[in-house]
């Protein structure tokens, strides 16, 4: 997930209350107070620690989910990695459906929504909290949740909508209701009320405001400061031509873009890596020992597992039920292969960019530690570690990969920017189906959510609204909240899908077209 | 023995110059047409989340049109030659999709027209002749 990370928003905040007037800043004061009072009890109801712990009870919430289902579907997530690859490839399609789309189109498109900000700079303050070890359990955690995905592609497919002019719509919302009702259970209509009016919220908040607000702070990073209000308007400008006016050639470059530039992120870790591969065995034991010792930093073992957890989460989404709108859309006859192909999305997403980004950040040595003890050291406030230059954040991910190619910094502010647009076109989508679903298909109902979406960019960019981000991000996580509690109802149903599979698999009844 | 030609037909003067000449040989040596036309399309391409969920829908316009445009108007063309035609409409990448409807419908030859001088994009990409004249299971003819 391509938001929350507070280190960044704060340099933010720092950066906007620099630039704007007075007026605006009292404003800005105005609703961020008016916000925080009104939606402060969600927030830290959401975020809130077990009882005499300092663990996050949504995080616990995810990760209990995650192996639930990875014990539930028998490892799945490794016993049927080849097969989705395989369905990737496209060995399975039948040649007939060409022009269809296919699962790599569907893959491609929901990674691109994930692959962002969470892979850059969640990871860094993942790593700037938790040490190297939290990596670890960011991998763990990465490598369960995706059983999670697998759970609610499945479901998205199974129960999506196919209307007679041949487009679909698939997701929670439509598996809440129809997967209830198959099943004679209640409530299921209730609850995909509750997701999708936290679904609408996390749109226009992580999914938008906040990725205006980053795309801001990293442009000005770069050329200098100047009014949020213009990005905004750039940005939303863009946005409607795209959602509103439909226009097909800006969203065609980027997605095009995006992947290359995904591509082009791993390949240049890479090379840092082998430049220094010398380092790499080193920063796996520093990866290690940090996961189980937590050497020296802040909250020590703990400390690594929540983060590390935490990050996995925001960056890939497992649970939260947004990929399941995303892969709906594919074509096939088989709910269960869309489930087999997303859970290669946290393998890709976390397992091996988030891996890259903290691999990096170790082995340029970002993290100032004691050449006595060997233990990091931590800031006046011991919450953090040291950094060089005392970077947090979008900032401290730059600083490692400029460590080692001085000008990449200038292709990961555009990355960061095109990451930020395809991630707030994935949701404006996502969004607008959870508004569909609350208020009905139609033409003038759908414009007026994509009006609201772009005054929504131009709010993100300009302002700082720490606690409407704050507010929309546990709006996100209460969507994994109604999401799993649907999901542990309805995994028998992808139990049943799975087994007559793959025994048709086996029987040969399923068989490969290329 | 009677001969099959898949002719590459899009509607443009070197796919009417490749359908005209085809049909000259067909007649002469007793043979059929299939008129064959393909949509380009990669399963590996990039489309937004709109765009997925439009697919199916404009998948089947596009057939439409293509069906309606540039098929049924080449079909019309050749009713009074007197020779036994039929048509392949399919999406993928069309010189290795000429090349699977050649084999399907058992011909012997493929035809197409020639695109134009050799351009930068043909050089750096290929063309649809070039390849073909790589990888088709028959016979290929290029009619300038």
């Amino acid at each position: 997930m391509n938001y929350q990370f507070k280190a960044a928003s704060l340099a933010a905040t720092a950066m906007l209350a620099a630039s704007s007037p007075a007026a605006a800043q009292s404003l800005d004061q105005t609703i961020n107070e008016g916000f925080a009072s009104a939606t402060g009890w969600f927030v830290s109801f959401i975020f809130s620690p077990f009882p005499g712990t300092t663990f996050p009870w949504i995080v616990m919430w995810l990760v209990i989910a995650a192996t639930v289902f990875t014990l539930y579907f028998g490892f799945i997530q490794f016993r049927a990695f080849p097969h989705s690859i395989s369905l990737v490839k496209g060995d399975y399609s039948d040649p007939n459906d060409a022009g269809e789309v296919s699962h790599f189109q569907a893959l491609s498109t929901a990674l691109s929504g994930t692959v962002g900000l969470g892979n850059i700079a969640g990871v860094a303050v993942a790593v700037g909290i938790g040490g190297p070890g939290a990596t670890f359990w960011m991998i763990l955690a990465g490598l369960m949740g995706m059983a999670s995905k697998f759970t609610e592609c499945t479901l998205g497919v199974k129960y999506r909508n196919e209307y007679d002019d041949g487009t679909v719509s698939g997701g929670p919302m439509y598996y809440m209701t129809k997967g209830f009702k198959e099943r004679g259970l209640p409530a299921g209509g209730f609850m995909a009320i509750l997701f999708s009016i936290f679904c609408i919220l996390g749109a226009l908040g992580g999914g938008n405001m906040f990725q205006a607000n980053q795309a801001h702070a990293q442009i000005s990073n770069v050329v200098g400061d100047y009014p949020g209000w213009i990005t905004g308007l750039v940005f939303a400008g863009i946005v409607f031509a795209v959602i509103v006016g439909g226009l097909k050639s800006i969203a065609k470059v980027t997605e095009k873009v995006v992947p290359f530039m995904g591509v082009l992120y791993v390949l240049t870790a890479l090379v840092i890596l082998i430049m220094n591969f010398n380092m790499i065995g080193w920063a796996f034991s520093e990866i290690f020992s940090g996961a189980f010792t937590g050497a020296g930093v802040a909250g020590g073992m703990v400390g690594a597992l929540i983060q590390g957890f935490k990050r996995a989460a925001f960056s890939n989404e497992a649970g939260v039920g947004s990929a399941a709108i995303a892969h709906s859309a594919v074509r096939t006859k088989e709910p269960i292969t869309e489930g087999f192909v997303s859970l290669l999305e946290p393998f890709i997403d976390t397992v091996v960019i988030c891996t890259m980004t903290a691999l990096v950040i170790i082995i340029t040595g970002q993290l100032i530690s004691d050449p006595n003890t060997g233990l990091y050291l931590l800031d006046e406030g011991a919450s953090t570690i040291q950094t060089v230059d005392d970077n947090k954040g979008v900032a401290l991910t730059s600083a490692a990969f400029s460590s080692a190619i001085p000008f990449f910094k200038y292709i990961l502010a555009i990355a960061v920017i095109l990451f930020a647009f395809s991630t707030m076109i994935s949701w404006s989508y996502y969004g607008l189906k959870a508004w569909t679903f609350l208020f009905g298909e139609g033409q003038t109902k759908e414009l007026v959510f994509k009006v609201i979406f772009c005054i929504f960019v131009v709010i993100g960019a300009s302002a700082n609204l720490g606690p409407v981000i704050d507010f929309s991000d546990a709006a996100i996580f209460a969507m994994a909240v109604v999401n799993i509690l649907a999901l542990y109802v309805l995994m028998p149903v992808v139990k049943d899908e799975l087994d007559s599979y793959l025994s048709r698999l086996k029987s040969g009844e399923i068989r490969k077209f290329h | 023995m009677s001969r099959k030609f898949v002719v590459g037909y899009d509607g443009s003067d070197s796919a009417k110059a490749a359908l005209a000449f085809t049909t000259d040989l067909a007649k002469v040596q007793d043979g059929s047409i299939v008129v064959a036309h393909v949509l380009e399309w990669s399963p590996y391409s990039f489309l937004t989340p709109t765009e997925l969920e439009e697919r199916h829908k404009r998948r089947g316009e596009e057939l439409e049109r293509a069906e309606a445009a540039i098929l049924a108007p080449a079909v019309e063309s050749l009713k009074n030659s007197g020779l036994e035609i039929e048509t392949a409409l399919k999406y993928g990448h069309i010189a290795t999709t000429l090349g699977a409807i050649a084999q399907e419908s058992g011909a012997n030859q493929i035809v197409i027209g020639r695109n134009g001088e050799p351009g930068l994009t043909s050089r750096v990409f290929g063309s649809v002749a070039i390849s073909l004249a790589q990888a088709a299971p028959v016979p290929v003819t290029i009619v300038p």
